[in-house]
């Protein structure tokens, strides 16, 4: 893959897009925020889109064709559950005749096997289904819905008789860190070629959240230090992709690759963001596809320029060396924690603010979660 | 990845393929072959495509081999060994079935 990141104009320049730019290689379409979970670690935002809102599926129809022609090769189908959409089969045809590698990411609540075949049968190559956890009154809890780790495994196991392939998303935090050899194994035992192990990002509904989802040092170095035995016992049986534990760590993640760099994402009403969480940051007008065509978006908005590559950083970013491996790290992040979105990523330990992540991550509290409701 | 250091040995009438939800896509604006996977994409060169291109469930590997060897005029010897070392790199990434 190439990894060259360049620096160019901000947001309110002349609205030139910088040359060349990057084509991106995913979008994240987010077809609905309706679903039965309530996980208190959600990455949709605290304002959600309503359901009068949301793009129908002709309108998808042309964003996956605009994507295609973008470059967009993969298109995860995505929530919410995007199966509270009644025409889910329709919209994922679409994407399939728009010549793209079609992504389900799901709950596994509300897909039927009836559904899963006619959605197989319009061309879906892959399956995501998260799971809150291995023990399922833990699972049920973390998910804020009964029942709904018993209908993730049956999902999973209708997938896996369709020889379809599957990944399953395990987000960890505290109720579940020590679990994680139990939770590869009944990855394994669901039959997914492919696991996420994913700790928590602390955005949005988890940031609500965080005093009762932050593990402890310990706990995040042992889990941490488990991936790599698994791996090499598992080998060949199933990938083990781990998302890092944020606040535990040296340095920032380059999220998303870097800010309109490779991928981008739309929200169940239109807006174009360049990651979930990028509707966060003041200031920022994102604009709709229902004004505008997915490329000038890309090439124009200027809320897409406004943190491309790294001529916006500050110190000690610009002058470091990692700057065009992380981009000075995540913009949502910088701005949640310093009230800036230029800022280094204070998750970095040479950012002048790392002490606020070093305080947040010491803060752990057995509160109720906060659901996530529409 | 984390394979052993031992040299890659594929049978010679291994059929090899790529799985359900991977596949090899030629694309002007990413500029080349790209290799599909779930959540995961990879740029293939043109060499790598070149195999991959080829792994078709049908083939076996000896004849891979010996059509890439023909192909590019290349000691058979050492396409065999280029050839193994990428796809059983592939195949611990679960992305090639052998």
């Amino acid at each position: 893959m190439t990894t060259d990141g360049r620096p160019n104009g901000h947001a309110g320049g002349n609205g030139q897009p910088p040359k060349p730019l990057h084509s991106p290689l995913g979008l994240l379409a987010e077809l609905t925020h309706r679903c039965p979970l309530g996980c208190p670690y959600c990455s949709n935002p605290l304002e959600m889109d309503k359901r009068e809102s949301e793009l129908d599926a002709a309108a998808w129809a042309r964003v996956f064709r605009e994507a295609a022609a973008l470059g967009v090769l993969q298109v995860h189908l995505s929530g919410g559950e995007p199966a509270s959409r009644r025409d889910l089969v329709d919209i994922m045809a679409a994407a399939c005749d728009a010549g793209l590698y079609t992504n389900l990411i799901t709950s596994g609540v509300g897909v039927t096997e009836e559904r899963l075949r006619e959605l197989v049968d319009a061309g879906l190559d892959h399956v995501q289904i998260s799971i809150q956890d291995s023990e399922p009154k833990s699972a049920d809890l973390i998910a804020g819905y009964a029942g709904a780790y018993a209908r993730k495994r049956a999902l999973a196991a209708a997938v896996a008789a369709l020889k379809l392939p599957l990944t399953v998303n395990i987000v960890i935090h505290r109720a579940n860190i020590t679990r994680i050899d139990e939770l590869v194994a009944m990855a394994l035992d669901m039959g997914a070629s492919r696991v996420e192990i994913a700790h928590v990002q602390y955005y949005g509904w988890a940031l609500k959240n965080r005093a009762a989802l932050m593990p402890t040092r310990q706990q995040v170095e042992d889990a941490v230090g488990r991936i790599e035995p698994l791996r090499k016992q598992h080998h060949g049986r199933i990938v083990i992709d781990a998302v890092v534990p944020d606040y535990y760590a040296r340095f920032p993640k380059p999220c998303v690759g870097g800010w309109g760099r490779r991928s981008l994402n739309v929200t169940p009403a239109g807006r174009v963001l360049p990651c979930h969480a990028a509707e966060s940051i003041p200031g920022l007008e994102f604009w709709s596809v229902k004004d505008h065509s997915l490329r000038e978006i890309w090439e124009r908005n200027p809320a897409f320029n406004a943190f491309r590559g790294t001529a916006f950083l500050p110190e000690p970013c610009r002058s470091c060396e990692r700057r065009e491996i992380d981009f000075g790290g995540c913009r949502c992040q910088a701005f949640a924690l310093t009230g800036d979105a230029r800022a280094a990523d204070p998750v970095c330990h040479l950012s002048p603010h790392h002490h606020v992540v070093e305080r947040q991550a010491a803060i752990q509290e057995d509160a109720a979660y906060v659901y996530r409701r529409l | 990845m984390s394979s052993p250091a031992a040299p890659p040995s594929i049978l010679p009438d291994a059929r090899p393929r790529l799985p359900r939800g991977v596949r090899l896509v030629h694309n002007e604006a990413q500029g080349g072959w790209m290799l599909l996977a779930p959540e995961r994409v990879f740029k293939a060169d043109q060499i790598a495509a070149e195999i991959v291109r080829r792994c078709t469930g049908e083939a076996s590997f000896a004849a891979i081999v010996d059509d890439l060897a023909d192909t590019f005029g290349a000691p058979r010897e050492r396409v065999e060994a280029d050839v193994a070392a990428l796809l059983q790199g592939l195949a611990d990434k679960k992305l090639l079935e052998l």
